[in-house]
């Protein structure tokens, strides 16, 4: 159609292909995966070898749907209370301590990218770089780091008890404080780089107008700042809320024994019980919490952030 | 300049300096503007017009020197504090409030009761003549429009004095001539003391009711727009403000009533005296549209020069020529077209007269 309205030749083919490319990229790993995800969480438990079974009865050719997958997240056993069981204990866990991360790291990175983008534009290469640099090591490295930083006999505990702060270790490692520590470290970054992207485009004069006006700088930076910069929080939030809910590795190496998250029930469910239909259910359902008040969102508020930015 | 000090002014600065590292952008102003007066900053681009604007709104603290308003010392008081407000060059329209929440931003800053700021933002939208706007953000508005927006805004806390950045600097060449009567109507209905800054002279002399001519961070002349016009104090003055016509020469008459100067294309005579000393050096500034210009002999014979059509320039209202003189300078001459039929019949390569009344030049010592 494209190529009847636009007066000018332009090579299409090559501009499909473009385009083209990530939507591949998109539908072969994640929209394929995703529905082989969806098919094996409607089907019964299979065997070590099949460990699931097909969706059609082998020998009548009946299509038979199980929701009982889904059912058991919701419901445990036949006369169990609705809503409470433990996968819902691990969803409402994992949303919380996402929810959690998110906003330490918005407090934390928001200075962060407010300070670079309104540093010298001839510092703030340096600067950027410093907050991407820990990229450069292995991921898996700097977390288990944070546990020789957090254990009892680790360099925090000791600098305590060095300075007779404290008598007796404290237990940080294996806890909350520690599973949360290493969240906010490692997403840290994804929600300083959204918002600098956002904060160095802003127009600083707009501070002196409110100054101007009478607005002190703090009601200048919740009145002005903050809400010019809703794009970059919203995008910085969503980059780290996100992979948050369904984090493993963190939660397995820095977190408590008693407060499993949904990435580790996925993976046991999936390794260990080899119940691998349950397992995808409760990806899915997984999945449906996070994409659907996404697209909500982004249905109401898409439009008019994009064209205040 | 110094004059200016003793009349009782509304907003005074008394020596303001501002050092940049070791740079002097605003080098000992002392200003005297006074209540209800439209007062401009001329000057070209880094001549310390700008940060002494800053210095008023309160974003640059001077480095030494007073600024008092209404014969309170503001120089300490934070913008926030200052009960004075500026519109800026950008406008600086927040981008994310609608045309009624940035006129009210201000007043909701003063904590006034609903209702005022309801009725006072009406005013402003009324005054600006862009009621029916109010609900539309920034970018829904024309350059124009948003300009109405910023004025509006910035007089809506009835500042004590506005301070316009220059003001018509983002809008095009045909909207800024209409604007400048429009804007100047409602500054003067609002009856607010006003400094405005403008690197442009027309933008300066159609506006304000006084000029102040700056160059390298000082103040060179203070007048209203006739005055820094027709008698400018000195040879960047004259020479910045409109085209002018400067011949160097050494004083050779000093009368009461009048003087000439021996210059290289021969004597000027001048119309009113000056204190000075015979053969000293000066320089008679001569305003093109004040000197004739014809291919025939005049029957004057003072300041009566020759020489031959070098460039025409035809403006519609008005002819520039440019003529070559006996010892090789350039004269500027603009001759208004007053009839459609071109009488003089001057054309490129004549020889011509021109000539001027003794009260046309003027005398430049510094």
């Amino acid at each position: 159609m494209a190529a009847f309205t636009l007066p000018i030749p332009i090579p299409i083919p090559g501009k499909r292909f473009v385009i083209g490319v990530p939507y591949l990229w998109l539908i072969v790993f994640f929209f394929l995966p995703f529905l082989i995800l969806l098919y094996i969480s409607f089907v019964d438990m299979g065997n070590d070898i099949s460990p699931f079974k097909p969706l059609w009865d082998s020998t009548t050719g009946l299509l038979k749907l199980k929701y009982d997958n889904y059912g058991s997240i919701f419901r445990s056993g036949e006369g169990g209370v609705l809503f409470q069981t433990l996968y819902i204990e691990a969803y409402l866990r994992s949303l919380w301590y996402a929810l959690c991360t998110a906003m330490l790291c918005l407090l934390i990175g928001y200075p962060f990218a407010y300070f670079i983008a309104r540093s010298a534009p001839s510092a703030r290469p340096g600067l950027l770089l410093m907050v991407m640099l820990p990229f450069w090591t292995s991921f898996l490295l700097r977390v288990y780091a944070w546990k020789g930083i957090l254990a009892d006999q680790g360099m925090l505990n000791r600098a305590l008890m060095a300075l007779g702060i404290t008598t007796e270790p404290i237990q940080l490692l294996y806890t909350d404080v520690s599973m949360l520590v290493g969240m906010t470290y490692v997403y840290l970054p994804f929600m300083i780089l959204p918002l600098y992207a956002n904060l160095v485009k802003m127009d600083f004069r707009l501070l002196e107008a409110a100054h101007d006006l009478g607005a002190s700088p703090l009601e200048a930076f919740w009145l002005i700042t903050v809400p010019l910069s809703r794009a970059g929080i919203v995008a910085g939030f969503m980059l780290v809320f996100i992979p948050s809910v369904g984090e493993f590795v963190i939660p397995s190496l820095l977190g408590g024994p008693e407060n499993i998250m949904i990435g580790r029930v996925v993976w046991d469910e999936m390794f260990i019980s080899n119940n691998w239909p349950r397992a995808s259910a409760l990806a899915v359902v997984m999945i449906a919490l996070i994409v659907v008040p996404l697209a909500i969102y982004y249905h109401y508020t898409g439009a008019p952030a994009e064209s205040a930015a | 300049m110094e004059d200016e000090i003793g009349q009782a002014g509304y907003l005074v600065t008394e020596r303001l300096v501002k050092r940049f590292d070791d740079a002097v952008a605003v080098d000992e102003v002392s200003l005297s503007v006074k209540r209800g007066e439209i007062f401009a900053l001329l000057g070209s681009s880094g001549c310390g017009k700008s940060t002494l604007l800053r210095m008023l709104a309160g974003f640059e603290k001077p480095s030494s020197g007073r600024i008092l308003l209404g014969g309170q010392d503001v120089a300490s008081l934070q913008p926030y504090a200052r009960p004075i407000n500026m519109m800026f060059q950008s406008y600086a329209l927040f981008p994310h409030l609608d045309i009624w929440e940035n006129v009210a931003f201000g007043l909701k800053r003063e904590s006034l009761p609903r209702a005022q700021i309801q009725q006072r933002v009406g005013e402003m939208l009324d005054l600006v003549q862009l009621g029916a706007f109010a609900k539309r953000k920034p970018h829904q508005l024309s350059g124009g429009q948003q300009q109405r927006v910023a004025l509006a805004r910035s007089l809506a806390k009835r500042p004590k004095l506005l301070l316009l950045d220059e003001p018509l600097g983002a809008l095009d060449k045909k909207l800024r001539e209409q604007t400048q009567f429009e804007l100047v109507n409602i500054i003067e209905k609002v009856g607010v003391t006003c400094v405005m800054v403008t690197h442009d002279q027309d933008e300066a002399m159609t506006m304000a009711g006084r000029i102040a001519v700056m160059s390298k961070g000082r103040v060179l002349q203070v007048g209203t727009p006739e005055e820094v016009y027709e008698h400018p104090a000195n040879r960047f003055v004259a020479d910045f403000i409109g085209n002018v016509n400067m011949f160097e020469g050494r004083l050779s008459v000093d009368e009461i009533d009048r003087c000439a100067a021996m210059t290289s294309i021969g004597e000027i005579q001048v119309g009113h005296g000056v204190s000075g000393t015979l053969n000293m050096p000066l320089a008679i500034a001569v305003r093109p549209e004040k000197i004739a210009i014809s291919k025939q002999r005049p029957a004057q014979e003072r300041n009566l020069f020759a020489g031959k059509v070098l460039e025409i320039a035809y403006f519609g209202a008005y002819n520039t020529y440019i003529v070559l003189a006996s010892d090789g300078s350039k004269v500027r001459i603009t001759e208004a077209n007053t009839s459609r039929e071109d009488v003089s019949n001057i054309t490129w390569e004549d020889q011509v007269f021109f000539w001027w009344d003794d009260r046309a030049g003027i005398v430049l010592r510094d």
